[in-house]
């Protein structure tokens, strides 16, 4: 088969010979193609005056990167290309947020990730040990993104075994090559947010990348910045794989934490810079603002300056108008030499306009004690008519002994029954619990998961310095084909906005979406540290008192003394005494 | 004739001895640019910078780092050079009233996280054991580059610590504590594997100078803000932020180096006097009887600055323009023979159906092993080995 493999590309290599010998403009053009970089921003206004702007880099490079020496890396970086190719990687996620996406709120995110770091990857069937390459991952991406991943271990990765479909091209699925992991107490700062720039192509020097000052970006309700790595069709045959890197980077900003009264927005009010050019190896650099009408009013959002073009989409279910501003069009800093987008409200919106979001769940702990725990799932389906199926993943530490006979899901009043569990216990130190369930909600119902449990004892090396915050419970994943009204249409990959690509679509008739639920915190009986030190003290001295005048007693044996009649020394002072009146010695 | 031959020789002696003066003057040069060359011995700079403290009440102390973490970059040091420590996490703490942001002044002067920085250890990593694996060299083959200190015999290496100490030792995140000891030992492990050329020490805890007190490798120069018996004192509060943002010692020192660029040539001794008592209330104190140079001959630059070693050449070098003969090495891509699909994310009919994948039989080891060997053991010494004909 590499025989062939080779024969064939030898052929191709001497058709192709003479072509690319002379004129290394062609080879430069050629090459030059080979890996393009798209730039995109999407600022959606949300319901309670909020505004999220989600920033998409996609790189697709059309090499292979699993075979041959790929030794020439223009736009796509290098560290992560290495990565790929000398791990055996098929498909690697990586999400660090802080804060949390209020679904309720702001309704159905466009991308959303848990709240710290969240790692899950797909390796190549021909990796061997999958579990050391995947420590052996966790390592380098510690180091390249600054982040603790190197606490991810066996005892916080699982294997789930149905939820975590890879998002690339796939020839199979074997489950035992994905693993999934989730670290809850990382904190995202600007430590992680630098090298993440820097694995762009432009850095943050020029394009949409200039925006990402850290003291507005962290200043925000919800910051999460990925990191997808996929391969994909080439193109619309299929034949070929192209390997693509989507850096996205969502953030929040809330009126109140911007200590602004009005809720007019525009690009300097939220990241103290405006746009002045496009990435120049970019070959598409686009603006895009969610100018939607709400209940098919007239519009709501006023958007300065006036958009060049209209795009309209059916995003997750909806119909949705986009003004579009192109960087790379010379129309656009014909006026100004920079593009400040400014989004004004017309009239102020009143809560019967708030849209609610098909599916949302929220997750809560309850119980006190050693013994008494309990973990409560709620999925609310508001789909007026339409019953889907959604799948939860769960992820529990060890420490905390779920009690699996006391699973109950009811829904409407009623017992519901999952058509598929997966779950496997956890072992002391070594695995944590895994709960997969594949549930139906029915139509306009609020369904309730909950399962007791009870805190085990850790050691007390086993703490961390301050055990006292408590201990966190990663956030359970949904996964679910949300039903749509609208139809949705396949679109071409390369015409279509980059936010509407992200999740292979199969039919039109549903929409994919993967929501988190909250984490948890947890308290486990803390120990007073302090108490080795006060026994020891305690024990020495008791022994000490006790044991040791009681040997003293038990062992030595007792004289009568003769008072000796004393040297001269002392002869002379008790004449001394004497005379002076007081008693001898 | 007779007068005009002395007046020749005279000149000819006079010329002989200007040329002699010259050449001793020429040979005097070069002879100081020779010296100057072997002053500092060194060819490249580290620096480990450590902040030991959590929790939001010791701001001070990763403001500290930082600010040193910041003059150390400023003045040449690249990130991959620098091993930066922190405990805890200030700036995007929730108590933080500007996310993103550690000053070191009040009025929020000086923000010294700024917009580039690289935390290598954060948080829970920061404990003694990864301390001294980062000094001594002694780190599991998995640890990424970002994360060792990769230093040889030629390095100087700057090493500042802060946090809260006492007589003979240092706390480490409220729950160990590292030992003047254990960092004397550690000190000299990194001289016998030559891992640097000179090292300056400098820690800002109270009773700081107990902590230098054991050092016995040589090369080791080490200064502390306070005397054993000493405790060193913040130097102001923000009320915006609600802390004390610096200590009063790496204030000082801040100030000081905020006026070194690359090529200064201020020497040691100044900064032995950057903090005297009225300013400082404690009294720094200073060690260099390890130290085989004068401190009067040791540049600030040659621990906070960075050397680079830059050589001029006048001939011009010309690339290849011609890529064809690399091109054809490239390998094209191999087409697939059918087209490739994406995967379905919620198969629901598959997943109902799939099986637990059963898990490969391995043979019982351990203690089900020994105790089948024990139950068979005793069996046959009760009825003998010649009953075995009828299992058999």
């Amino acid at each position: 088969n590499g025989m062939l493999a080779a024969a064939a590309a030898l052929l191709l290599l001497a058709a192709a010979g003479p072509g690319l010998g002379p004129g290394p403009g062609r080879a430069d053009a050629e090459r030059a193609q080979q890996d393009s970089l798209r730039e995109e921003l999407l600022l959606s206004p949300l319901p309670a005056g909020d505004v999220a702007a989600t920033f998409q880099f996609r790189t697709l490079w059309d090499a292979d990167l699993q075979r041959g020496a790929v030794s020439h890396y223009r736009l796509f970086p290098k560290a992560l290309g290495r990565l790929v190719a000398a791990l055996g990687v098929r498909e690697l996620h990586l999400a660090l947020t802080q804060g949390f996406w209020r679904t309720q709120a702001w309704g159905q995110p466009p991308l959303q990730a848990p709240a710290g770091a969240e790692l899950w990857v797909w390796f190549q069937p021909t990796v061997t040990d999958v579990d050391k390459a995947w420590k052996e991952l966790s390592n380098i991406l510690s180091g390249i993104f600054c982040a603790s991943l190197n606490f991810i271990d066996s005892t916080n990765t699982v294997t789930p075994m149905a939820s975590f479909k890879p998002l690339g091209l796939a020839n199979g699925t074997d489950h035992q090559l994905l693993r999934y992991a989730v670290l809850p107490r990382e904190v995202v700062c600007t430590e992680n947010l630098t090298p993440w720039k820097k694995l762009l192509p432009c850095g943050s020097k020029a394009g949409l990348a200039v925006l990402l000052k850290a003291e507005r970006l962290f200043h925000s309700s919800y910051h999460s910045q990925a990191v997808h790595i996929r391969p994909i069709c080439r193109d619309a045959s299929c034949l070929a794989v192209s390997w693509e890197l989507r850096q996205t980077l969502t953030v929040v900003f809330d009126t109140f934490a911007g200590g602004q009264e009005k809720k007019d927005w525009s690009l300097f009010k939220m990241f103290s810079r405006t746009l002045t050019d496009a990435c120049p190896l970019a070959s598409q650099s686009k603006v895009y603002v969610d100018i939607s009408p709400k209940n098919k009013e007239k519009e709501l959002l006023e958007v300065t300056p006036t958009p060049a073009s209209v795009h309209e989409a059916v995003v997750q279910g909806e119909r949705r108008t986009y003004a579009v501003y192109d960087l790379l069009s010379p129309l656009l800093f014909n006026t100004s030499r920079s593009l400040n987008v400014q989004l004004k409200w017309k009239r102020p919106q009143d809560s019967s306009e708030l849209p609610i979001p098909v599916l949302h769940a929220q997750r809560y702990v309850s119980g006190y004690g050693l013994q008494t725990g309990q973990i409560s799932t709620l999925i609310y389906n508001t789909h007026p008519y339409r019953a889907f199926p959604v799948i939860l993943l769960e992820t529990v530490p060890w420490y905390l002994r779920l009690y699996v006979h006391t699973l109950t899901i009811i829904t409407k009043g009623k017992e519901n029954k999952p058509s598929y569990i997966h779950y496997q216990p956890a072992q002391d130190r070594r695995r944590p619990h895994l709960l997969e369930m594949l549930i139906q909600l029915p139509a306009n119902s609020i369904t309730k998961i909950t399962i007791q449990f009870e805190r085990a004892l850790l050691k007390w090396t086993e703490y961390t310095p301050d055990p006292n915050h408590g201990f966190y419970v990663g956030s359970s994943v949904l996964s679910a084909l949300v039903p749509s009204v609208i139809a949705m249409k396949d679109v071409d990959v390369e015409q279509s906005p980059l936010f509407t690509s992200l999740f292979p679509s199969s039919d039109g008739s549903s929409y994919f979406v993967r929501l988190y639920t909250e984490p948890l915190l947890v308290n486990l009986p803390t120990p007073d540290f302090s108490m080795p030190y006060n026994v020891i003290c305690l024990t020495c001295t008791v022994v000490a008192v006790c044991y040791g005048s009681f040997y003293n007693l038990l062992t030595r044996t007792f004289h009568v003394e003769e008072p000796s009649r004393g040297g001269l020394a002392k002869r002379l002072a008790n004449i001394i005494r004497r005379f002076r009146g007081v008693p001898p010695l | 004739m007779a007068a005009a031959v002395p007046a020749v020789c005279w000149v000819r002696a006079a010329t002989a001895l200007l040329l002699g003066c010259c050449g001793a003057a020429l040979a005097s040069s070069v002879q100081d640019q020779a010296e100057q060359f072997f002053r500092s011995g060194h060819t490249n700079n580290w620096a480990v910078l450590v902040c030991t403290s959590r929790f939001w009440f010791n701001y001070r102390h990763v403001a500290n780092t930082l600010s040193v973490y910041r003059s150390v970059k400023r003045l040449g040091i690249p990130d991959s050079h620098i091993v930066l420590m922190l405990a805890d996490d200030m700036a995007c703490n929730p108590r933080n009233p500007k996310p993103a942001t550690v000053f070191s002044h009040k009025n929020m002067e000086l923000n010294v996280y700024g917009d580039d920085v690289e935390v290598d250890y954060r948080s829970y990593e920061v404990t003694v054991e990864n301390f001294l694996r980062v000094l001594t060299g002694r780190i599991p083959p998995s640890t990424p580059r970002s994360k060792r200190l990769l230093s040889d015999d030629r390095s100087n290496i700057l090493i500042y610590m802060t946090g809260h100490g006492g007589n003979g030792f240092l706390k480490f995140q409220d729950s160990e504590e590292i030992t003047n000891v254990e960092l004397a030992d550690a000190f000299e492990q990194m001289w016998q594997k030559r891992r640097y050329n000179e090292l300056l020490f400098i820690i800002d805890t109270c009773q700081g100078a107990s902590m230098y007190e054991r050092f016995y490798s040589p090369n080791i120069m080490a200064l502390a803000s306070s005397q054993v018996g000493e405790d060193s004192l913040s130097h102001q509060p923000d009320l915006g932020i609600g802390v004390h943002l610096m200590d009063r010692y790496t204030f000082y020192v801040l100030e000081f180096l905020e006026e070194i660029h690359p090529a200064s040539q201020t020497n040691m001794n100044d900064l032995f006097q950057v903090c005297p008592k009225s300013l400082c209330v404690s009294t720094p104190g200073h060690r260099t009887d390890l130290f085989e140079r004068d401190p009067q001959n040791v540049l600030i630059t040659d621990f906070f600055g960075s050397v680079r070693k830059v050589e001029i050449t006048t001939e011009t070098i010309s690339l290849d323009r011609d890529l064809a003969g690399f091109e054809s090495k490239l390998l094209k891509d191999e087409l697939a023979t059918e087209p490739l699909k994406y995967a379905e994310q919620l198969p629901v009919a598959q997943i109902i159906h799939q099986k637990p994948k059963q898990k490969d039989w391995h043979p019982p080891g351990g203690f089900i092993l020994g105790l089948w060997a024990l139950i068979i053991m005793v069996f046959f010494k009760t009825y003998g080995i010649k009953h075995m004909k009828h299992i058999f």
